[in-house]
Order: structure tokens, then C-alpha cells, then sequence
């Protein structure tokens, strides 16, 4: 039984089946990024993509996930230590202040320009209205998504 | 196409940590042979504490010891104001979130699973949970210690009001209620601590304010300020509500580490942190209001009552605020007030973003406009005749002169850009005709800036360049999101002429610098950052008079990492200045202090000068109403608030907008309702904050007037941008729908 992570494989045992892969990926991956908000599926600072789809992870169990590919913010971070062009465009535009809810934003967002790279401002809205933010009433996420879709437009 | 930022302005010295996950908060910390500390609450409201027994959680997996008051070695009691908040409840339970006991485990799963294992026993009180019943002589006392259930009251006594009311020609008598609402921070509260080899106990947490987290741990420890060391860490949002259950937290956790020698992590779950943590004050707010034919408010008199709950936290503090500011921001002579925070057994009331003021604004906002129309007089002419201006006396006695007083500025400007005049005439009242309702709504405000009379008011900042020419600063305000620090990066930037990549924020510690207060009442720019500027002028001023010895060369201005001379010729640049200082022996290190300016007050007459200085505001609002499903659709928002000067102008602007949002859920979508002393709402699933979806696209306007008592020119804006958007929505609702609606949140019934 097998799920990578950020295109690392990691094999599951039997016991392991019934944990949230929110706990997973932060006490046995260390991948500290995924958040835990409210831990019943609602706040989003969980978000990670599974196969691309945004999901909760404190509402995904591991047997739910074996052979699927999950990328977190970690695996979205280019191993060079350079920023993704979306990351970039969460700080140009403004769109961080505590953080809390960044990652699972960015992810949101991620996977929303992987099906539509060029959103409005309303689609995006809808896209990230699972993830909250109690810091930016999400007007420069809002900016930052759409900057990060015309700068990715260009690449 | 040109990108849509030409130039990206927006700079934060964290972003970067934030935006790849690295940035390590409170939870994501793990110490070698950590173990896990976890509340234990009772079902009680108001009871008796007579046993806790825990020898069949001792007995489950994992579990290390539970600890109850008997266990705390220093003071069971601990406050900011009055010293009667529980650590862990002694001989009484006062309140639903009143901790009982810890319980340390290995893991956090096995902590959790042995909490229903602890008994406790107690014997029931009759709860008190209206402050009205709280206040009658004849209810027995909470805190009997502190005489009353009346945890404070204040005043504000000017003119005559019997005068007033000889001079009036229309009164109007109105009374207003709000709710109590949860910050709802996203990251739940939690607190890592452990016992340093020097015998220091080293706290991290999710906290607001590491100084006072500091005051409390010691206070439950028993040891000396010094022996605690409290160190900052990313924090996930505060609001004003990560100071004493945040502090608390962490000092459970500390307390926990000093018994068993071993680091404790303690993490809260949401569901305990919304029935643990405070809330804002719900008020009651009575007004008797009268204005002469000419529109001008002859007099004005309030009572307030604010539920403050089981703890005095900042009560006392938040209703000094609704006292001051009982009149909003009109100028009124003959005012008479009185403000009350009740004890009930309710949850405790504190501090959040506001602090005092969005109640009070929610009366005074639409009392103003309710006055008017009986005169004739339309909201904006009844407001023109009333508010301050330059000059203006306040209703404490303030004469408003030390700074441009631009509340007509702001509402020019906001009237302008939402084109209120024009929408103005096409709402709806109600009109049965129209299957969709159109509302156009405004409000004012005025808030005094920093803590003002409420306390000392002093913070300091260390500016130390090294050898190469980097420096590093830091100063006594806390990151709480923010972005203070990047605020005083670029502060120091501009007053040293250096580029801000060469200037690093130093960790903060409590055994670094010196107790600053408390990183609230919007009081970081203007405080750290005057004290930043303060060094900078010390250490220019090192500089200076090195390089006049050395070299008899006047230096007169630093830019552009230079040293620049009367005439404007490069003296020597910015990393050789260094160089002389350190071959001369001189270290270019200097500590600045910003004291704020005197404020004064009169407790028995509310008279004097309240706040040192003031900011101005103005938010309008367009929405929709649905006749037949009642909903409420915020169309757009705009906002224009005096900052002084923006330091980091699209941080400014992410505290306007993040400051509207939880405004609008303030109008409209929040409700931490309490049913017999238990907090309904458990999660964000049963308390809704305002999504994505929820919010229209908003402007923000930034009003910049250099305030000269500031040494940056800053003035807040974290607070006043919360404070008025909830009767800009009252208005426009009533202009929707033709009534009004005097309780929060607006629940449409017609």
C-alpha cells in the first residue's frame, strides 16, 4: 500500500489505515505546512492536493488515499528554494499576514488555475470560499490569484 | 499585458517562510520526550469545587499525572487589571470554561482519551447570567473579594444635561444590544514549554503578548520574571483574543514542565478554545438623545452595560474605551454617561479588535441618522453639523488640536468614490413593488490612538549594526500577524538611509529587551515605531560625532547608504561609517524609548485629555435584501481611514479589508450565543465567519496626515477599521428595507 507525497513514495501498514492524513503528513512526514484549524473539515488550513483535487486532509483517512499522489505546500516549493510564480504573487500582492491559511490557500488556488488558468475575480472567490481567513477578508488573495494566473500565462 | 502589479510593493519580512509552509508555529514544534498537556472542564457553570479524582486516568495508557490547583507552586489567581482569573479552578467553578485540571500524557492521543476518566465532584450554585440581576444589591457576590458584581464603572459627567434638554427641540430615546462574538483566530491557542539546564523556563506559544504570557507564567510558577523566558514564534491570529487564555495556555504548560522536568506541549482543539477563550463584550446601550431645530445635539445621555463574565480581564479598560468615545464622533456639550462592566457567570469578556468602540459606534451611528430625519435633516447634513473638526472639543474635554482632525476628509473622499448621493436615491424603503431591495448606508468614527489613560504607555527598540554594516533590530511589540515587524524594518530603513535587505529583525525575547506592554490598541506602529526612530536619531547621532572627531566633517543626512555633508557631498558611505566606529572603539548600538505623550482623566467627572491622538474614519456600504428569504447580500464597500503615514501601504490596506470582513460578520452572520451559561457554538461549522463568498470587492482609502506627536508620523489602523462598518450596515439595511434594527447581529424580520 503505497501513497506518495510530493513525489516521494511511503509505504502504509495495516494499523496506519485509520489516521487522518492530516496527522500523517505532519507527525510522521514532518510536513508542517498542512494546518490544523478546526480539525472537522471546515476551516480549509488543512488543504492539501489529492491527485490535484483540493481536500481536507483532517477529513481524509490514509485507506482513502492509498495510491494517490498528494502534493502539500512543501511539494509545490521548487527544491531550488525558489517560489512557485503563485507563491510569489501571495507575497507581491499582499495576500499574507499571520500565514495560517496560506498554504491551504495557495493549494485552493493551485488547483483551481490547473483547471481554469485564466478565472475571474468571482470564480476565484468560489474556488477558495472553503478556505478561511479571518486576516485578509481575501480581497489580496483575490489579487494574488489572479497574478499569479496572468504571470503563469506568460511563462 | 503589463503585469497586474507594476511594481510589487507589499513587503513582509515572513512572507516568504509563510508562503512555502516552512514557517514553524506553535504546534508544528516538537522537543525530544515532549509530552502532551490537555484541559479538563466540568459540566458545571457555577459550582463548588469539592473533589477531583483522578486515579482512574492515571491508571489509562500513556498518562503521566494530573494536576489541579493544589499543584500550582506560585499564585492560583492571576489578572491584567484584578488578580481573580483560575489558572485552574480552586475552591469555586465559576464559569463553563473554567479549566479544572491538566492531564499529561505521552502522546496527545492517549492525553485525549483519558479525559473522561478524571471525576469531579461539586456542588451546583444557582448561575448568575444577567448583568442587570448581577447588579442588584441583593445578588450574592461573585467575586466576594471585590465587593460588588460591579467589576467597574466610569463616567463621563460635561455640561448640563437638564440644559440640554430645556435646549432641545426633538428627543429621542433609544436602546441598543450586542452580541458577543468569538475572534475565531484559525490557529486554536497552544503553548511549548521547558525547563532551560540554567533553571530558566523557556515558553513559546501562540500568544499575543509574550510580556504578559511572561507575567503569568511566573505569577503560577512563583518564580521571578527573569527566570521565565518567553520567546516568539509565528502566530496564527490574534485579534486582541491571544492575551490571558493564550497566556494561560502557555502558563499550563510551563507549569506542567517545572513538575515533571520535561518539555509540555499544550494545543487546544477548536471546541476548547471557543469555550474556553473570551469573547467581545455584549452591551447593552441606552441612549436619551436632544437636538434644537438646527440639527445640533443639545445633549446626550447613556448607560452602557457590558456582560464582562466570570473575570475581569480588560473590562475595565474596554468600557473606559465606550465611556470616552460614548458620543462617537460628534461634539456634544452636555453629555452625561455611565458605563458598567458586570461579573455573571458567563464566559469572560475581553479584549478584540475594537475594544469598546463597534458597540458603541452600532447606537450612536444610526441614533445620529434616526435624529435627523425627525428634524428633516438628511444623514450627511445632520452628521456635517455635528462632527469634530479641527479645533473641536471632545466630550471629555479634549480639544482636538495636536493633528489634523480629517474626518471630513475621510468622508468626502468615501462619499465620493462609493457615489452616495446618486445610489442614495435609489433605495428601496421597503417599496412592496420590488422583489429585490437596494440599500446605500454610511458611518463615521473617531478613535483615540494607543492605550491612552488606560495605562503606562512606553515601548522600546534596540538598533545594533554590525561590523559589516547589517543591522539588526528589534523592539518591544509583538508579530501578531501583522506584519509589525516588516513595519519597523521599514522605518528603520527610511530613518538610517539603508536599504531595508540590510536590516534583520532579531528573534524577539522577553530577556532581550524590556517590557514594552502589550502589542494591542492598535499601538504597535505608533509605539515601536517611534521607539525605532528615536534609536535611529541616537545612532546617527554615535556616527555623527565619531566621524566629527575623526574628521571634523559635519555630517548633516543619511541616504542612499551615505553620510552626507551640509553641501550635499558624500562624507563617506554608510559601511565605512561603521568601520571608523568599530576602530574607534565605539559600538554604533543605541536603545531608544518612545514614551507617548501625557494623557490625563478624571475618573469622577470623565473629563480630560483621553488619548494623545486621534484617527479618523469613514466606511459606506451598498447591499441587497431579499423580501421573501430575508438574506442579505453586501454588494461593496468602501473605506477611508487616517493612518498618518503608511509605512507599508498594502499591509495597511490587508488591515482595512481584513478589519471589514469581520465587520460584516459582526453586522450579519456572527452569534456566539450563550444558553444558560454554555457557549452554543462548538466549531466553525455552528459559528460562521465570513467566507470568500460572503464579501463583495472593497476599496480602501488611505488618508495620510503626518502626525507630529508620532516620530513616524504613523498612527494605528489594526482597530478602528472593525469599528463602524456594523451600523453602516444598519443603515443601508434600513434603507433596504424602511426599519431599523437595533440588535446584532441584523436578523431581517418585517
Amino acid at each position: 500500500m503505497i501513497i506518495t507525497v510530493n513525489n516521494k513514495e511511503h509505504q502504509i501498514s495495516e494499523n496506519q489505515l485509520e489516521t487522518k492524513l492530516s496527522l500523517w503528513l505532519r507527525d510522521d512526514l514532518g510536513l508542517t505546512g498542512v494546518k490544523i484549524g478546526c480539525d472537522i473539515g471546515v476551516c480549509g488550513t488543512c488543504t492539501v492536493l489529492v491527485d490535484l483535487a483540493p481536500l481536507r486532509s483532517c477529513k481524509v483517512l490514509l485507506k482513502n488515499a492509498i495510491g494517490k499522489s498528494i502534493l502539500t505546500i512543501e511539494g509545490l516549493t521548487p527544491a531550488d528554494g525558489s517560489l512557485h510564480p503563485l507563491q510569489q504573487a501571495f507575497i507581491d500582492a499582499g495576500a499574507i499576514q499571520c500565514g495560517f491559511c496560506t498554504p491551504g490557500m495557495v493549494l485552493t488556488a493551485f488547483a483551481l488555475l490547473a483547471i481554469n488558468p485564466q478565472p475571474t475575480r468571482q470564480q476565484v472567490r468560489t474556488a477558495i470560499k472553503g478556505n478561511l481567513c479571518r486576516c485578509t477578508g481575501y480581497q489580496q488573495i483575490i489579487d494574488a490569484v489572479m497574478l499569479g494566473a496572468q504571470r503563469m500565462s506568460k511563462q | 499585458m503589463e503585469d497586474l502589479l507594476n511594481t510589487p510593493t507589499a513587503f513582509r519580512n515572513d512572507a516568504y517562510a509563510k508562503v512555502t509552509g516552512i514557517a514553524k508555529y506553535a504546534d508544528d514544534i516538537t522537543i525530544p520526550g515532549m509530552l502532551h498537556a490537555v484541559p479538563i472542564y466540568s459540566d458545571y457553570v457555577y459550582a463548588e469545587l469539592i473533589a477531583v479524582d483522578a486515579t482512574e486516568a492515571l491508571k489509562q495508557p500513556g498518562v503521566i499525572a494530573v494536576y489541579t490547583a493544589r499543584d500550582v507552586p506560585g499564585k492560583v489567581l492571576f489578572g491584567q487589571i484584578i488578580q481573580d482569573y483560575q489558572v485552574l479552578a480552586d475552591k469555586y467553578i465559576k464559569t463553563h470554561g473554567d479549566v479544572i485540571a491538566l492531564l499529561v500524557a505521552e502522546t496527545r492521543v492517549q492525553a485525549i482519551a483519558a479525559i473522561p476518566f478524571v471525576r469531579i465532584e461539586a456542588r451546583e450554585l444557582p448561575a448568575v447570567l444577567d448583568p442587570e440581576v448581577a447588579m442588584l444589591p441583593e445578588t450574592p457576590l461573585l467575586h466576594p473579594a471585590h465587593g460588588s458584581n460591579i467589576c467597574n464603572e466610569h463616567c463621563v459627567r460635561r455640561g448640563d444635561i437638564t440644559l440640554g434638554e430645556q435646549a432641545s427641540d426633538v428627543v429621542i430615546e433609544q436602546t441598543f444590544k450586542t452580541q458577543r462574538i468569538e475572534h475565531s483566530y484559525l490557529e486554536p491557542e497552544s503553548g511549548i514549554a521547558y525547563l532551560r539546564p540554567d533553571g530558566v523556563m523557556e515558553v513559546m506559544g501562540s500568544m499575543q503578548h509574550p510580556f504578559s504570557t511572561r507575567r503569568f507564567t511566573a505569577n503560577t510558577l512563583g518564580l521571578a520574571l527573569n527566570d521565565v523566558e518567553v520567546k516568539t514564534i509565528p502566530m496564527g491570529g490574534g485579534f486582541g483574543g491571544k492575551d490571558d487564555t493564550a497566556a494561560l495556555v502557555c502558563a499550563r504548560a510551563a507549569l506542567c514542565a517545572y513538575l515533571l522536568k520535561r518539555p509540555v506541549k499544550m494545543t487546544y482543539t477548536r471546541e476548547w478554545s471557543m469555550r474556553e477563550s473570551y469573547k467581545r463584550h455584549p452591551y447593552t446601550l441606552q441612549y436619551r438623545m436632544g437636538l434644537s431645530q438646527d440639527g445640533i445635539i443639545r445633549f446626550a445621555k447613556s448607560r452602557f452595560v457590558a456582560d464582562g463574565g466570570a473575570y475581569c480581564s480588560v473590562t475595565p479598560w474596554v468600557t473606559w474605551r465606550s465611556t470616552v468615545q460614548c458620543c462617537g464622533a460628534y461634539s456634544v456639550e452636555n453629555v452625561h454617561n455611565d458605563t458598567y462592566g458586570v461579573y455573571t457567570n458567563n464566559i469572560f469578556s475581553g479584549a478584540m479588535r475594537g475594544f469598546g468602540s463597534p458597540q458603541v459606534n452600532f447606537a450612536i451611528e444610526q441614533l445620529i441618522e434616526m435624529a435627523g430625519e425627525k428634524l428633516g435633516l438628511d444623514e450627511l447634513e445632520i452628521r456635517r453639523r455635528n462632527m469634530v473638526r479641527q479645533g473641536s472639543t471632545t466630550v471629555t474635554g479634549q480639544v482636538l488640536d495636536t493633528h489634523v482632525v480629517s474626518l471630513q476628509q475621510a468622508m468626502d473622499r468615501v462619499l465620493a468614490e462609493i457615489d452616495y448621493t446618486n445610489k442614495r436615491s435609489q433605495c428601496s424603503f421597503g417599496d412592496p413593488a420590488q422583489d429585490e431591495w437596494y440599500g446605500i448606508g454610511m458611518a463615521l468614527s473617531y478613535r483615540g490612538m494607543s492605550l491612552g489613560a488606560e495605562g503606562v504607555d512606553f515601548n522600546s527598540a534596540i538598533i545594533s549594526v554590525q561590523p559589516d554594516g547589517s543591522v539588526l533590530i528589534e523592539t518591544g511589540i509583538h508579530e501578531n500577524g501583522q506584519g509589525s515587524e516588516s513595519a519597523m524594518i521599514l522605518i528603520a530603513a527610511e530613518h538610517l538611509g539603508i536599504p531595508k535587505e540590510r536590516i534583520r529583525y532579531r528573534m524577539p525575547s522577553t530577556s532581550n529587551i524590556p517590557d514594552g506592554g502589550t502589542t494591542v490598541a492598535s499601538r504597535g506602529t505608533i509605539l515601536g515605531g517611534g521607539a525605532v526612530v528615536n534609536a535611529a536619531k541616537i545612532l546617527k547621532n554615535i556616527l555623527t560625532t565619531e566621524i566629527k572627531t575623526a574628521k571634523n566633517i559635519d555630517v548633516s543626512s543619511f541616504r542612499d547608504s551615505g553620510l552626507y555633508d551640509t553641501n550635499n557631498e558624500l562624507v563617506m558611505s554608510w559601511n565605512d561609517a561603521i568601520k571608523l566606529c568599530y576602530s574607534r572603539q565605539q559600538y554604533p548600538y543605541a536603545f531608544g524609548v518612545f514614551q507617548a505623550p501625557k494623557v490625563s482623566w478624571d475618573e469622577h467627572t470623565g473629563q480630560g485629555n483621553a488619548y494623545f491622538t486621534w484617527v479618523y474614519a469613514c466606511q459606506a456600504v451598498e447591499l441587497k435584501v431579499n423580501p421573501k428569504t430575508r438574506q442579505v447580500t453586501v454588494l461593496n464597500i468602501v473605506a477611508a481611514h487616517e493612518v498618518g503615514k503608511a509605512i507599508n501601504p498594502d499591509m495597511v490596506k490587508g488591515q482595512i479589508y481584513g478589519g471589514l470582513a469581520t465587520a460584516v460578520g459582526y453586522a450579519l452572520l456572527e452569534d456566539c450565543k450563550s444558553e444558560n451559561g454554555k457557549i452554543v457554538p462548538t466549531n466553525f461549522h455552528n459559528y460562521r465567519i465570513a467566507r470568500a463568498t460572503d464579501l463583495p470587492e472593497m476599496t480602501a482609502i488611505l488618508i495620510e496626515n503626518h502626525d507630529p506627536q508620532s516620530p513616524s508620523g504613523a498612527k494605528g489602523v489594526g482597530e478602528p477599521t472593525l469599528e463602524l462598518l456594523a451600523p453602516a450596515i444598519a443603515n443601508a439595511v434600513y434603507r433596504a428595507t424602511g426599519k431599523r434594527f437595533y440588535t446584532l447581529p441584523i436578523r431581517i424580520e418585517l
